[in-house]
């Protein structure tokens, strides 16, 4: 896959995961949340400056020139603005199974700087999804509610796996799939497959998430902190 | 006389880490290098422990300051990837200054030893509290025995 399309999945997850920063359920889990947005950032930094400038890249593209998977820019939650813990670690489960899929390809192609930064965010991944696994574990296990809440958000997310799994889908099913099944989960039938968004047809939620990360760039080009 | 200082590395390496300022880069491994270039220009090679670390950019003001108060005025820093930084690359001097603090060790099975209650020679009991800490390479635990959490490094 292209540096772009995979620096693209990283920064979008990035500014979706920061939407937790102070409303997580614990101070540990917006910690922890606060960090796996961290670790995106970095990955997308890395990958974008490689393609390019990454500051031109992040902040003056417009909303089709991005090529992140759908996944990436979804709301973490039911509706924009209704953030929601057991979307969210489901969306993870999905996302770092594939980034450490993406990754680990990475890391063993020729072009030594692109394989260094597919060698370190491969650690990084799979940090991010052993979290998302133990999450989706108590979750499914835990409460009537917390089961029925977490096996919603399975289902909701499901069809955009097909876009942000393509040409990994089996290997990313093996790391799923026993996933879904420990936490007692129903792994949902595969039925409709959006996608669009590698070559920049992406939801309306993009257009958003863009225009909040993007307006002091727009307001004050090449401002710096 | 100006006496110029010419080990350049052990000058970079002695910066300490701006979030773990007890430790410096050079025992936590972030440091790979430093050479003086064709046109005279002090070359540093660092590594991130962690790519999106915060502190990479106060790393890299901090090494040229310390080396321009021994005498290098013109410092790149260049950062590479390559191999990738691990748990492994801390040196013995800063797992000892790291663990003073109160700051383990991951352990070998990935479970630290409380810090406090590691002189009883017994390991006690632990608990982890959070995978992620005050910094991206820490976790939280938490020590049955004397009941005091506590940061470990994670392993990585």
């Amino acid at each position: 896959m292209e540096l772009l399309a995979l620096g693209d999945d990283a920064l979008i997850a990035a500014q979706r995961l920061a939407e937790w920063v102070s409303r997580a359920p614990t101070l540990e889990e917006d910690v922890a949340l606060a960090n796996i947005a961290l670790d995106q950032l970095g990955a997308a930094r890395m990958l974008l400056a490689t393609v390019g400038d990454e500051d031109e890249l992040a902040y003056r593209r417009d909303d089709h020139q991005f090529r992140n998977c759908l996944l990436a820019e979804l709301p973490l939650g039911p509706s924009r603005g209704d953030l929601d813990f057991g979307w969210t670690m489901s969306w993870l489960l999905m996302l770092s199974a594939a980034q450490l899929l993406r990754y680990t390809d990475l890391a063993a192609v020729a072009d030594e700087h692109a394989a260094g930064i597919g060698a370190k965010a491969v650690k990084e991944s799979t940090y991010h999804l052993d979290h998302a696994t133990m999450w989706m574990h108590r979750l499914g296990g835990g409460t009537e509610q917390s089961h029925r809440r977490v096996q919603e958000a399975v289902d909701a997310l499901w069809p955009y796996g097909h876009e942000l799994t393509e040409g990994v889908r089996d290997r990313w099913l093996a790391i799923v799939e026993p996933v879904l099944a420990e936490a007692g989960l129903t792994r949902p039938a595969d039925r409709w497959r959006p996608d669009g968004g590698r070559v920049g047809r992406h939801t309306e939620h993009l257009s958003y998430l863009l225009a909040e990360m993007q307006s002091l760039h727009r307001a004050h080009p090449g401002a710096q902190w | 006389m100006t006496t110029v200082r010419t080990d350049l590395a052990d000058i970079a390496g002695a910066v300490p880490d701006p979030e773990l300022r007890v430790v410096t880069i050079g025992e936590l491994g972030i440091v790979r290098g430093a050479e003086t270039a064709e046109d005279g220009r002090v070359v540093v090679t660092i590594t991130p422990t962690y790519s999106g670390c915060p502190a990479m950019d106060a790393i890299r003001d901090d090494i040229r300051s310390a080396l321009a108060g021994a005498g290098f005025a013109d410092v790149e820093v260049r950062t590479v990837l390559s191999p990738a930084w691990s748990t492994d690359m801390i040196t013995e001097s800063g797992w000892a200054a790291l663990e003073r603090t109160g700051i383990a060790a991951p352990g070998a099975s990935g479970t630290p030893t409380c810090p406090r209650c590691a002189h009883q020679g017994q390991p006690t009991p632990v608990l982890q509290i959070s995978r992620y800490a005050s910094t991206p390479c820490q976790s939280l635990w938490s020590c049955r025995s004397c009941l005091e959490p506590f940061n470990a490094i994670k392993k990585l």
